[in-house]
């Protein structure tokens, strides 16, 4: 149909299969238009106004910069901005590490290694309010599973070592100092959504490197640091940008287990969390898009920082030039 | 022979070294994927409890009281259910325990026939229903719960619902866009597709507030207008990328050969590419289904009437609600869960496959 319109108005070849490109990617350029670049300055704009979100766009005040003013007097947003920087700092290496660990144990050429690695990818699918719940029972004080496990493990010592003092396991959710923690350890369970990255970057190490790597006497550990590590650090790199994104954004498992406050002591306040609650429930939307838009900017700078120190990855292709 | 026993035993050593290596690992992956079940085990376990063991030690003792699950779909107790000559059922219909809370708080027959003064069934009334308008009524219960409250029969539907408009709207929208930028050549096409993974470092919040503004101004909110529609319009960054990367690997031969026989190009994408990236439609499949399903912000934004909620939503419902019920509460997240899990577990030799693919290696 199109190539009898095009002959019909004499559109050249290359014309006809511009307009066809057009034509293709116009879903994604109306949805860029009305759910990307649109609401983007259209927030930007909000975040210098007032408004509680009920009344028409004439009850929009402008308010200039009383919002960023008003995130440098807020306690909350300091909380906020910081249960997510510990949050990020700890799971994002830690998870990290441990993604490439069980990405090495999983690239073993076992018969049943497929089911392992079912295993572990499976918890990474079910982060969702359901697997919050799980886990808000798990790290429940007296009853929890968790806590179970740390109070037997000091009732074994004990019974071995007398001598040693026996401990308890922490109240977690109730407690501001163990609740961060609590959400780090939750976070390990989704660590197979990493590994199973790291695991299609393993698998597309050639098998001549480590052969060449063996020949010229390099034991296991070297092959790891020279051959492994530079091969998988393109994907290593991927994965810390798309982890650390992803960390700045925890929600479901904040808003579940805290009961939608950040609970205990705003220990668990997190910072989309506070967006939402600002947004949503206090029905500042001024503030929360101002809000929004210095989530944006933190995590701009932060995928900045990291291409501009990203002098550790190693590119395959480059050699050729 | 010293000669020749030498490089034997160090070939044997050798050997053993591995083999204890591999049996070291075998040993470490067996203990960590322990770790990682039990979770789920416990929480099986759990929902198969009676309500007074739910926290018993050690956890393995199960009572298998599987009439948990045939409650957690309801919030509010089960349904009475008529039977056909317009009486309510003495004894429930199928699926249903004897015995269970919502017939012992509804007490005798009589109790239920004046009971529905809150909901539409006119069972009290002295005319007769038809057997047609029993039915009717028996599955509004069944999907509604007695008291229209919603039951997560309903919340199933409806999380299955947004899911399959969004694997449509994505899987249609992201492979043309995708098609667009790897094979058809046209003004600009560079800088847009930078545009395309530029969008993937927007954080949703962003674009959450003007979005929820523009939807709740056309009175889309309460609707699964705004959870199912912007699936059509792109179907997200990171599927058109992925999708691009599938495309490029395929040979521009097949193309031309196409080409050459008169296939238009609609026609090639249609019979020779989407044929040839069915791993890498599977993998977008599943990421959407699993998405979608675990979706909890943009349900709790933009729906409110309970009989809308998703399966996320009616967890926190019931949590709210019945804090207490343990063993149902772990039942209706295994509810939740379960289709997720056969989902995964059909879809997932395609995953490690189309996520190597994407080029990730740059």
């Amino acid at each position: 149909m199109a190539e009898s319109v095009a002959r019909r108005s004499g559109l050249s070849g290359l014309q006809k299969e511009a307009l066809t490109g057009y034509l293709f990617i116009s879903p994604w350029v109306l949805g860029f238009l009305f759910f990307m670049g649109g609401p983007i300055l259209f927030s930007l704009a909000l975040s210098f106004a007032e408004w509680n979100g009920i009344g028409g766009l004439d009850s929009v005040r402008w308010v200039g910069l009383d919002n960023f003013h008003q995130m440098t007097v807020d306690h909350r947003f300091y909380t906020a901005v910081w249960n997510t920087f510990y949050f990020t700092s700890v799971s994002v290496p830690v998870g990290m590490v441990a993604g490439v660990l069980v990405a090495l144990l999983m690239n073993q050429k076992f018969k049943s290694i497929a089911i392992f690695r079912t295993i572990f990818y499976l918890p990474s699918v079910m982060a969702g309010v359901a697997s919050s719940i799980l886990f808000y029972f798990i790290f429940h004080p007296s009853n929890g599973l968790l806590n179970f496990a740390i109070n037997g493990f000091s009732h074994l010592l004990t019974s071995i070592f007398p001598a040693l003092p026996s401990f308890q396991g922490p109240e977690w959710l109730g407690n501001p100092a163990w609740a961060k923690p609590a959400y780090i350890i939750m976070s390990l369970w989704g660590v197979g959504s990493g590994m199973i990255i790291y695991l299609a970057g393993l698998q597309g190490i050639p098998e001549q490197l480590y052969e060449a790597a063996e020949i010229d006497g390099a034991d296991k550990w070297q092959q790891f640091l020279n051959v492994t590590l530079p091969m998988l650090s393109p994907v290593i790199f991927f994965n810390l940008i798309l982890s650390l994104i992803g960390s700045f954004q925890v929600f479901t498992q904040a808003f579940i287990l805290s009961g939608g406050n950040g609970a205990p002591a705003d220990a668990a306040l997190f910072y989309v969390l506070y967006v939402y609650q600002v947004a949503f429930q206090f029905h500042q939307f001024g503030y929360g898009s101002a809000m929004a838009w210095v989530l944006f900017i933190i995590i701009m700078l932060a995928t900045l920082i990291q291409f501009k120190f990203s002098g550790w990855v190693y590119y395959e292709g480059e050699l050729k030039n | 022979m010293p000669t020749a026993s030498q490089p034997n035993a160090f070939w044997l050593s050798k050997r053993r070294q591995a083999g204890a290596r591999d049996a070291l690992a075998f040993t470490v992956i067996m203990v960590l994927s322990i770790l990682m079940i039990i979770p789920l085990a416990w929480m099986i376990a759990i929902s198969l409890k009676e309500p007074q063991n739910v926290f018993q030690m050690p956890p393995w003792n199960v009572d298998w009281k599987w009439s948990n699950y045939s409650e957690a779909w309801y919030l509010q107790g089960k349904p009475q259910y008529l039977s056909l000559d317009g009486e309510p059922a003495a004894a429930p219909a199928p699926a249903q325990a004897p015995g269970q809370a919502s017939a012992a708080a509804a007490g005798a027959p009589e109790a239920v026939s004046a009971s529905p003064s809150g909901s539409a069934a006119p069972a009290a009334s002295d005319e007769k229903m038809s057997t047609t308008e029993i039915m009717m009524e028996n599955v509004r219960r069944f999907i509604m719960g007695q008291d229209n409250k919603g039951s997560f029969w309903l919340y199933l539907w409806n999380t299955l619902f947004i899911t399959a408009v969004n694997v449509v709207g994505v899987l249609a929208s992201s492979a043309v866009v995708a098609y667009a930028f790897a094979r058809l050549r046209f003004p600009g096409r560079g800088w847009l597709f930078v545009l395309v993974l530029a969008t993937m470092m927007v954080p949703n919040q962003v674009t959450m507030i003007p979005t929820f503004i523009l939807f709740s101004k056309m009175g889309w909110t309460n609707t699964f207008l705004p959870l199912t529609l912007p699936a059509f319009f792109g179907g997200g960054a990171y599927n058109i990328f992925l999708l691009r990367q599938f495309f490029m690997s395929i040979p521009p031969d097949l193309d031309d050969a196409a080409k050459i026989d008169g296939c238009s190009t609609f026609g090639i994408f249609w019979r020779i590419m989407l044929p040839l990236t069915k791993p890498a439609l599977i993998t977008v499949a599943v990421f959407c289904v699993v998405y979608n399903w675990n979706d909890f912000m943009n349900p709790l934004i933009y729906l409110n009437d309970s009989h809308m909620f998703t399966l996320s939503l009616g967890l926190t419902q019931f949590r709210s609600l019945y804090g207490t019920q343990t063993h149902l509460m772990m039942a209706a997240s295994t509810i939740t869960l379960m289709p997720l899990m056969i989902i995964f577990l059909i879809g997932q030799r395609y995953f490690i496959q189309g996520i190597a693919t994407t080029g990730l290696k740059g």
